[in-house]
Order: structure tokens, then sequence, then C-alpha cells
């Protein structure tokens, strides 16, 4: 599969809903209703500046049966490469943007007896549009939903309008964490779990799920990975007969596509795993960032995400 | 094509189902060489030629009103031919969605969908419906949504659920099957499902499609073509009614194969649906006898080739072991030896 079909919209509103956090809402130029999505859907950003282009994902969070605007919200990142410093800084109302259409990688298991929902900062995104169809549905569900302080709690009062008794909040900044052995040692059989958040969060709840005994198919999780900052290197395109170079803050796919070489992605996270590549030489290590390969997969040093992986190397080359 | 439709046609008894000229050429041939192996044969279903089986999302064809009424029947005699389990609502409503705006959009001198919000006013003239309901609703349906639907489209529908890294064959109306059951089916995963096809698993064609399909993109379908035989032109050749058509593959003789055997083919679409984040498998079954082949010239070559060399296990699998080789005698005079031209449309 080739370039996501693009969509153009228009930011209409804007809010600073945490320090570091901001709530956009766009709305199709055309005028038409934006294309229907299921909860936990994201949509990649593109954003084209002068010198370069920017797609970031981000997970919607507006009710999946309102589809006269998306909403999305967008958390400063400290060491970004731009992508999310540009929507905070040189985005406003009246900004036209492109955006890809929705993607699930995060949906809810429609068989699933119970919902356990764990978000933390950022993460509570995906979990805001799955409310809404958790609300409507009959099976039991809660949130568990940790932030750094009161001042963090992004969206909190919508959560609750929404779904008030289920939510329970969690603040570090008055000693407050999810004690997961209790939450996820003590669940009915069928219920399923969900994380978003940073990494260790996710790290924790799978392993402690798994401790306590739960098959894989009913933990999820969903982590989009910046595509983290590091040094520069080359790669040599097998196939387009291209180098690229690689600067220290843009990505390995980034740079590819700024050479005209496409390259099929869907996450752009480190996620899907659809935009895998070949290694075919390498001369030094790879950095893998990604959540897709295995860790006997990335051992083999044959395969790379561009999306969010890096190399540190001599030399490189791949199978596009 | 803006079909003139036959609506006294039959597709059992009597068999009076016949192509016209013009969906002769039409064709969906998917023989693209004069050999045939499988391959993991599938290309976005984007509006394709004028007046081709693709030019649209739904093909609607001179035999729309009798493959409906031929339906209505299969479903009263066997009403598990169509079933949705609970959890499939929303992809339902996907499908209707789907369907009914492509078949407005397509075909506005046949279909108009009108909305105010969620008061959805539908009318489906060649079949005489005009249903006015509440999207979402489906207590102002007289039938769930996908059944209510589904009863005015031609092809068969299959809805699958992607969890836990697979898809779950969990709702569907199948009337017209190459021998395969809904009824048995439902529940299984994409491999379970496609279990009894032959020498596709050992060459990975299930591993890379189900990778393909678990990434299908909303708003980006995909298709591929599938075929198979069958005597006489039965849209019904399901596991159900075998004693009904299993004993007609032992009527063929060398007289009659190029009127008794119709060569099936299945225009396959796939579509990702936006709501329930389900996958729609539409199979779309095409039917044309022998005879209606062989007075495409480049055609009766291409077939004869592809048939003789065809592998044996496809031919048991496809169940042409009692009639391939008469098929290929019939077809035989029809073929010079002159080479045929690339790709599968008629010259």
């Amino acid at each position: 599969m080739s370039e996501a079909q693009t969509l153009e919209v228009e930011v209409t509103a804007i809010e600073q809903v945490t320090p570091l956090i901001k709530h956009f809402k766009l709305r199709p130029v055309s005028g038409d209703a934006m294309p229907a999505f299921s909860g936990g859907s994201h949509i990649v950003v593109v954003m084209r500046t002068p010198t370069r282009v920017y797609r970031n994902p981000y997970s919607l969070l507006s009710p999946p049966h309102r589809l006269d605007s998306y909403e999305i919200g967008v958390r400063r990142m400290e060491e970004s490469r731009g992508g999310s410093h540009f929507m905070h800084d040189r985005v406003g109302v009246g900004t036209r943007l492109e955006i890809a259409h929705p993607v699930n990688l995060f949906a809810l298991d429609k068989i699933a007896r119970k919902h356990v929902l764990i978000a933390g900062g950022i993460g509570i995104t995906p979990f805001m549009a799955h409310l809404e169809d958790l609300h409507e549905g009959r099976v039991p569900y809660e949130l568990h939903y940790s932030v750094r302080g009161r001042e963090h709690a992004a969206f909190l009062p919508r959560i609750l309008e929404r779904t008030g008794e289920r939510v329970r909040m969690y603040y570090d900044s008055e000693g407050q964490s999810i004690d997961f052995d209790g939450l996820l040692s003590n669940q009915p059989l069928g219920t399923h779990v969900y994380v978003c958040g940073p990494a260790g969060m996710i790290d924790k709840v799978a392993a402690t799920a798994r401790e306590w005994g739960w098959p894989d198919s009913h933990i999820h999780w969903e982590q989009f990975s910046a595509p983290p900052v590091g040094d520069a290197f080359d790669v040599f395109l097998a196939r387009s007969k291209v180098t690229v170079h690689v600067p220290p803050d843009q990505s390995l796919l980034e740079s590819i596509e700024a050479q005209g070489v496409e390259v099929p992605y869907l996450c752009r996270g480190g996620v899907c795993g659809f935009c895998q590549t070949r290694v075919l030489e390498l001369d030094g290590e790879l950095i893998h960032n990604d959540h897709f390969l295995s860790d006997a997969e990335k051992a083999k040093r044959n395969t790379i995400m561009p999306c969010v992986s890096r190399a540190r190397c001599k030399s490189l080359v791949l199978d596009l | 094509m803006s079909a003139v439709f036959k609506p006294d046609e039959t597709f059992r008894n009597d068999f009076t189902f016949r192509n016209s000229p013009e969906a002769i050429r039409r064709f969906p041939l998917p023989f693209v060489e004069d050999q045939y192996m499988y391959s993991v044969n599938i290309e976005p279903h984007m509006p394709g030629a004028k007046g081709s089986v693709v030019e649209f999302a739904f093909d609607v064809d001179e035999h729309y009103v009798a493959e409906c009424r031929e339906r209505a029947m299969v479903l009263d005699a066997e009403p598990l031919r169509y079933q949705a389990l609970p959890h499939m609502m929303s992809a339902q409503w996907d499908c209707l969605e789907l369907i009914m705006e492509s078949l407005a959009r397509d075909y506005p001198a046949h279909f108009s969908l009108a909305k105010r919000a969620n008061r959805w006013h539908w009318i489906n003239k060649p079949l005489g419906i005009d249903q006015e309901f509440t999207f979402g609703d489906p207590s102002t349906l007289p039938r769930e949504p996908l059944d209510f639907i589904t009863r005015q489209a031609q092809g068969d529908f299959v809805v699958m659920d992607q969890r836990d890294g697979d898809l779950w064959a969990e709702a569907g109306m199948v009337t017209t099957p190459a021998d395969w059951s809904l009824d048995f089916d439902i529940g299984m995963t994409f491999k379970e499902w496609h279990g009894p096809v032959p020498l596709a698993h050992e060459i990975g064609v299930f591993d890379r499609a189900l990778k393909y399909l678990l990434n299908l993109r909303l708003g980006q379908p995909v298709r591929r073509l599938n075929w198979t035989m069958t005597v006489n032109p039965r849209l019904d050749t399901s596991p159900e009614n075998y004693p009904k058509w299993g004993p007609d593959r032992a009527t063929v003789t060398r007289q009659n194969a190029g009127d008794l055997v119709h060569l099936r083919v299945e225009l396959q679409g796939l579509w990702r649906l936006p709501r329930s984040n389900a996958v729609l498998f539409g199979i779309r079954c095409y039917l044309i006898s022998v005879r209606e082949l062989s007075t495409i010239p480049k055609w009766a070559r291409r077939v004869h080739r592809a048939l003789k060399g065809l592998h044996p296990a496809l031919v048991d699998y496809k169940g042409l072991t009692r009639y391939r080789d008469t098929v290929v005698e019939w077809l035989a005079p029809f073929d010079d030896g002159s080479p045929t031209t690339p790709g599968a449309g008629p010259d």
C-alpha cells in the first residue's frame, strides 16, 4: 500500500488543557463530514514546513459518533525533533493541515466480558473515544488514569461527565500510584486490559498481567514512540540506488521520504510493523526503538523499522 | 452498466439464466495467462473502466432482480444462510451504509438515499422498496441491517471482526457459495475458514493475505478474482444442498458440455469498515457458460489451455474431477494453437 490518502483540514479551535498538552479541533476544508472511525483510531498529521515534512500520529479523542470535526491532544515533547513543537508553536486557529484517514491499532475487543483501561498522561487520548462507545454498551469497564499532578489531568472534566463513577485518578505529586498487582490479580475471567502511557507503565502492566496468568490476547497496549534523536548516519538504498543522509533530528523514514523514495507506513510510531525493511548489509549497530520486533528478531540484525529506529554505523544498506 | 433487468430468469429447475452479448464481453475472466496458479492477486478496488464489472464498488448488472429473488427463495427455505453474532451490530450498520451510499451514488436511476441526521430514506426502485429508518436503531428496519441490505445486493457477504491479530468470520449472507457454508464456518479465524484450500497454505498465501488484510485501510478497498466451475447456472451450490447439485456433475457429456458447464468467477472485494474496524468481504459471483465463453475466440483458447494445464490438486479441490477433461475436449476445436494477447480482456 502506498501513501495514505490525505484530507485537508483546518484548525478550528485550540485549547491549552494542561501545562504541556494542547487540544486541537480539526474540520475538513471541503465542508463534508469526516470519515467515520472506531474508538482507539489514530490519524497521521502531515506538517509541511519550508525545510521539512513531519508526519506524526495522534489518537482521535473525539466521540466516534461526532463527525463534524476530529479532536486530538498533543503533548509538547521535551526532546522533540520538532513535530510537537510545530503543533504547539506554529499552528493556530485557521491553520490548514493534511491528515491521513484513521487507522485503528488499539481497538477494544468486542467479545471481552470486562475492560480495564489504564492511562498515563497523554495516553488518555485513545481512551477518550473508547469511553464514548463503552458508555453506550453493556460491558463493565473501569478507567485508571495516572498523571503527575492535578494540573496535568487533561480532559478530566469531560471524563467525569461521561463516566464519573468508573474513573479512578492517581496523582504522582500526592504519592498515589496504581497498584498493578492488586488491579490485575483479581479480575473476572474474560477481562481485557488496555494500557497507553509511558514505556515503563506499559512494560509494568504487561509483565504484571503475564505474572498473574493473563493470556497475551487479553493484554493490549499502544504507545507511539516519537522517533528518538541520535547521531547522524548514512544509508544506501539498494533498489533505488541512492545514498541518504540521516541527520540527528530526523528519522530514517523521514530522511528516506525526503529523497523521494516511498516507504509503506501506517503508524509511524514503531507499533504496527508495516514499514519493516530488510537490512542487506551492516557495519555497525542498529538502534531498535520499535515495539514490534521481538528481542530475537532484533538480535538477528537483518530487519529494521525505519519510522523510529536508527543506526550507529559505518555503512548500512537497506532493501528499498 | 445501465442494465436492462431480466427479472424472470432462473438459477434452478429450468435454468433460464443467460448472458447478453454485452454481459459476455464484460465478464471478468480470471485467467491473465494461459496457465493458472494461485497468487496473492490483490489489487486496489478503485473504479475501473466504464462498463466493466469494476466500474463501481458494487456491480449491479442485468441479473440483479433475478438474483435477489433467488436469494429470497434460499432464505425462505434455509434462514441460517444469514447469521450475525451479537457483537457485530456496529459492523452491520457499517455495511448497510457502505452499500446504500455506493448504490445510490453509482446507480442514481435505480437507488436513492436521503439523510436528515440519523433519519434515512432508502429507495430501491428495481425491487420496489421504500424504507425510512433511523440509522443505528435496528428496531426501525424490518430485518437486521446486514440482512436488510444484502437481500438487495448481488453476491455473498461475510463480515470479519478483527481482534487478537486475526480476522474472525462472524456475520454474513451466503446464498451463492461455491460449496462452503456460513453456518459451518461462522466464528472461525481466517486460516481455519480457508483450511480446506490445497497448496495455498504451503506457499504462504494465507500468511501474507492475512497480514495484508489486518492492515487494510479505510477508504482503500482491495479486490481479487477467484474461480471454479459449476454445472448448470446454479448460484446456490452449498454443502447444505449438495444432494440437489452434486449429481449434476455426472450429467456432462461431449455434446452438452458447452451449455451445461459454467465458469464461475468470484469478484472478491474487501473493505475496512469505519465504526466497527471490521472487514467486509464481498464475494460477487459471475456465471458464464462455456459456449458463451467460446464466442470470444481469445477466451476459448485461453480457457482451453488453463483448464488443460490445471494442477491436479486444484482440479479436485474445485470439484472438476468428473468433467474437466470433457470440457477441455469440447473447447479443443476452438484452439488453433495461435498465441493469446496479454491480459484477460477480450480482443
